[in-house]
């Protein structure tokens, strides 16, 4: 079984390689939009790769990204509804096919590829939805104008309607599907072609609401783990706790006298029990004995409570091999010649994803075992197909996907393990295989956002003013873990891992932020927010120190250094007037901050107190402010920065996955606490609409959260916070 | 063996060892899969259904404790989906990746089932133990408010 696990990295690497080297298959002059190998669908016309108008005047649009909360499966088709002039009650989004070539986005980090994954749907998709939308209009219009032999010109359209006001006549969409030609050479559409802002009839609607949410009331909604195929097996599993552990021994003996286990499967990744029904697997993976050897685990001496002073003597360290991330300006002079400098060390645990849903997936491979069904919730359709064919020793095209809802992703269902384990278990049993993992087991297979340690340095003026900046990390990096080609095309940058250490929107004439990478087996992973989760918290809670070193002001100083910038002061303002940042409130503290993850410009403030004697954090209030461009669905903004907030507070407050001996040591929500509905603070929420692009919201909410309590718990009572999670306990060690 | 019981408003019978959990019998066995599994020790609320009225977990209720008791899961709240917390759920635009929606629905029925206008303290002890990984906690006390409101 060790082929695979080579195979699978291999694959993996192609495919990656193949992803950023994809062409964008809808040039921004709009010369070629994706033409299906069917120009007719059985009861109406296929305009474009997106958008076939049924002869009932439904209209079927395609999605090309994974639906996990995030609202996509609304929100792109709408982009293209808007510019088909479709009536939004007829539309029929579903699920495209994983086809980079016919559904890749346009966004600058990943362009030609189709991921759903670092807020990017809107911002990839935005244009090229828009595109496709005018050019599906602009086929039917000269389909009418051919029909009626009146010129393309005085046709105009209205909710699923082609109008020539000059004779009255007006013509349904679904009407027009019974007689329309598609071209073969698909018209040319551009820019100039789409429409105004002023004339969106349904961008920016707040009454539209998610398709996904009638069928997630009365529990028709289908997930991954709700799917069920003629002649499956069921197959549960006990996870290996590190990569490259190998089960020494198991009593298969013992657990295959359990009604309904039917086989017990040693495997890479762990140990698996295959039976006819759902209760006899899991009881059988909880009857496992297993004793591993991990004589070969990377991870078997990683220990993170240990490994703190380990990463803190690495970073002071000169021997370490540093890399630079961000650079501005010369701050090593700047610091040796400033007139005096503050530093502080900060840190913070891993976290684990807890998506509600844990991981599944059911396949089918055929007798040859050179192709496969996979039914499953992934955010990443070809990545899925392409480690699948991997372990099975064939081509991705072989490998079909049929994509489910995602019972959460937050960047957990990036990576396909389960799709693959069920495959491998498929292609052993010679039987379909429904493979759940426990919440137990989903723990074990954690992907964390790193730990991570830092050390910032700060030069000031005689008057306290910044001068020069140094911050550095110490951590895995998570490029290297989840995507290797990047990692090596880079040289070694962590874009992951270093996000908001960069510094874009403040004006900090000398800066620099460098890295020193740990390897110690973990499979880092990116987590909602990636590096500008721990990043920002270090960074804004630093300035916060510095300002109050100068006894300064924690708005105008944030105001002074984005000067340059006119949207991130806004956001800035905003929050602070929104929360009357300066009122006194007794036994309160009050904190800020701000950060640009992916150019939405949000700015956060918290108003905490402490219960000195627990030492539990509580929050009252999160205001934010954000600017991200023009904004599809408010009302779903909203859900998406309230959603975002909840996850960073849990992060923030709570959330710990610790390593010892290269194991996870947290086994379900009784050990790896997620925030409850009694701790959700008021949360209140400012969106400035402007005219700009627009770009992510589905991690925005979270950078700012972070740094805003600790800040506020900072005013309160002067003490730093400087490891997250802000923990009780740690709060408590604080306080003194 | 087989153990009967009443499913939303029809009797069953299915044959399975009397410990067996009742989610994996209504999810796996009888294909009602609106009821979600989420980590199999009562700890998050998401296979919450009701047994002669209570909300239980699923996961934690064996077959022998639903014998000749009736069932109802998410499928069975309403035939037509319009329950008052389902109407004020989609008037609220609650869910998001929605996987632990049925269980905060079932919950919450119970709630108003017994306490027609609760007040924002009583709905919060009422669902604290139901977690919501996506944070929509927010919009959960407010389509409960709207469902006493508009029942």
């Amino acid at each position: 079984m060790k082929a695979h696990i080579t195979k699978l990295d291999v694959s993996r690497r192609s495919f990656m390689q193949g992803a950023g080297g994809l062409t964008f298959a809808f040039a921004l002059s709009g010369t070629l939009l994706g033409r299906a190998s069917e120009a007719y669908a059985a009861d109406g016309a296929r305009l474009n790769a997106w958008v076939t108008i049924g002869t009932d005047d439904t209209i079927t649009i395609l999605c090309p990204q994974s639906e996990m909360g995030q609202g996509v499966l609304t929100a792109l088709p709408l982009i293209l509804a808007e510019e088909l002039d479709a009536d939004w009650s007829k539309v029929k989004p579903e699920f495209a096919p994983g086809n980079p070539k016919l559904y890749g986005g346009a966004h600058k980090m990943f362009p030609g590829a189709q991921l759903t994954l670092a807020s990017v749907s809107v911002p990839a998709y935005w244009m090229p939805l828009r595109l496709a939308g005018a050019q599906a209009r602009r086929v039917l219009l000269d389909n009418v104008a051919e029909k009626w032999g009146v010129p393309v010109v005085e046709l105009s359209t209205d909710k699923s309607k082609v109008i020539h006001r000059k004779s009255k006549r007006s013509i349904s969409y679904g009407d027009v599907a019974k007689f329309a030609k598609v071209p073969d050479e698909l018209p040319k559409v551009t820019e100039a072609d789409l429409k105004k802002r002023k004339d969106f009839r349904l961008i920016g609607r707040k009454d539209i609401g998610r398709v996904d949410v009638p069928s997630k009331v009365n529990g028709t909604a289908k997930y991954g783990i709700d799917v069920q195929v003629p002649g499956m097996v069921y197959a549960s599993l006990l996870h290996a706790p590190m990569d490259g552990a190998k089960a020494e021994s198991v009593n298969t003996d013992e657990v295959m006298k359990i009604k309904g286990v039917t086989r017990v499967i040693p495997l890479p990744f762990g140990v698996a029990v295959i039976g006819d029904t759902v209760e006899a697997t899991r009881a059988g993976r909880f009857a496992l004995k297993v004793k591993w050897d991990i004589s070969a685990s990377k991870a078997a001496p990683f220990d993170s409570a240990k490994a703190f002073d380990e990463y803190a003597r690495k970073a002071a360290d000169p021997a370490a091999e540093v890399k630079e991330a961000f650079k501005t300006g010369d701050a090593d002079k700047a610091l040796s010649g400033a007139a005096k400098t503050m530093t502080a060390a900060y840190s913070s645990e891993h976290t684990y994803h807890a998506q509600m849903e844990p991981m599944n997936a059911v396949a089918r491979v055929s007798d040859d075992g050179q192709s496969a069904e996979i039914w499953v919730g992934t955010q990443v359709q070809p990545l899925a197909a392409a480690v699948v064919a991997g372990a099975l020793k064939t081509t991705p095209d072989k490998i079909k996907i049929h994509l489910q809802l995602l019972g959460g992703g937050f960047g957990r269902r990036i990576w396909p393990d389960a799709p693959v384990q069920a495959a491998v278990l498929a292609s052993i049993v010679k039987k379909p295989v429904k493979l759940m993992l426990t919440r137990e087991d989903d723990i074990a297979a954690a992907r964390p956002r790193p730990m991570t340690y830092h050390t910032l340095k700060a030069g000031l003026d005689e008057t306290g003013n910044l001068t020069g900046w140094h911050h550095r990390i110490v951590a895995e990096n998570v490029d290297a873990v989840a995507a290797p080609p990047r990692f090596q095309a880079t040289g070694g940058r962590d874009y992951i891992g270093w996000v908001g250490m960069n510094q874009d929107f403040y004006d900090i004439p000398h800066l620099t932020a460098d890295a020193i990478r740990e390897q110690r087996g973990m499979r880092v992973h990116a987590w909602r927010g990636i590096g500008a989760g721990y990043n920002r918290f270090v960074t804004e809670s630093f300035l916060d120190e510095i300002v109050a070193a100068k006894g300064g002001d924690p708005v105008a100083t944030r105001l002074a250094l984005t000067a340059k910038h006119p949207r991130a002061q806004a956001v800035i303002k905003a929050v602070a007037e929104m929360s009357e940042f300066t009122k006194k409130r007794p036994g309160r503290g009050m904190g800020i901050a701000f950060s640009d993850y992916h150019d939405t410009l949000t700015a956060g403030v918290a108003e905490v107190s402490v219960d000195k004697v627990t030492g539990k954090i509580n929050v009252h209030n999160y205001w934010i402010a954000i600017d991200g461009g023009l904004i599809i669905q408010p009302d779903n903004v909203n859900a998406q920065l309230e959603s975002a907030v909840i996850y960073a507070l849990s992060g923030a407050l709570s959330e710990e996955l610790t390593v010892k001996d290269g194991a996870v040591q947290q086994s379900n929500f009784n050990d790896y606490q997620v925030l409850r509905m009694s701790d959700v603070p008021q949360i209140h929420m400012k969106v400035l609409v402007t005219d700009n692009p627009p770009t992510g919201m589905g991690e925005v909410g979270i950078p700012c959260v972070a740094p805003a309590i600790g800040n506020a718990v900072a005013q309160l009572t002067g003490k730093r916070l400087r490891h997250l999670p802000m923990s009780p306990e740690r709060v408590k060690k604080a306080l003194g | 063996m087989p153990v009967g019981f009443t499913i939303n408003g029809k009797a069953a019978s299915v044959d399975v060892e009397p410990d067996t959990p009742l989610l994996w019998v209504v999810r796996e066995h009888l294909k009602l899969t609106g009821t979600k599994f989420g980590c199999g020790s009562g700890l998050c609320g998401a296979c919450t259904v009701h047994v002669d009225g209570k909300a239980v977990r699923s996961c934690q209720t064996s077959m022998s404790e639903v014998a000749g008791k009736t069932v109802t899961t998410i499928e069975g709240l309403s035939p037509s989906s319009t329950h008052p917390l389902q109407k004020a759920w989609i008037a609220e635009q609650v869910p998001q990746c929605g996987y632990c929606q049925s269980g905060q629905i079932m919950q919450a029925a119970e709630l108003l089932a017994k306490t027609k206008k609760p007040t924002r303290d009583q709905i919060v002890a009422h669902m604290d133990g139901n977690i919501c990984r996506c944070g929509t906690y927010p919009r959960i006390v407010r389509a409960i408010e709207r469902a006493a409101r508009e029942a």
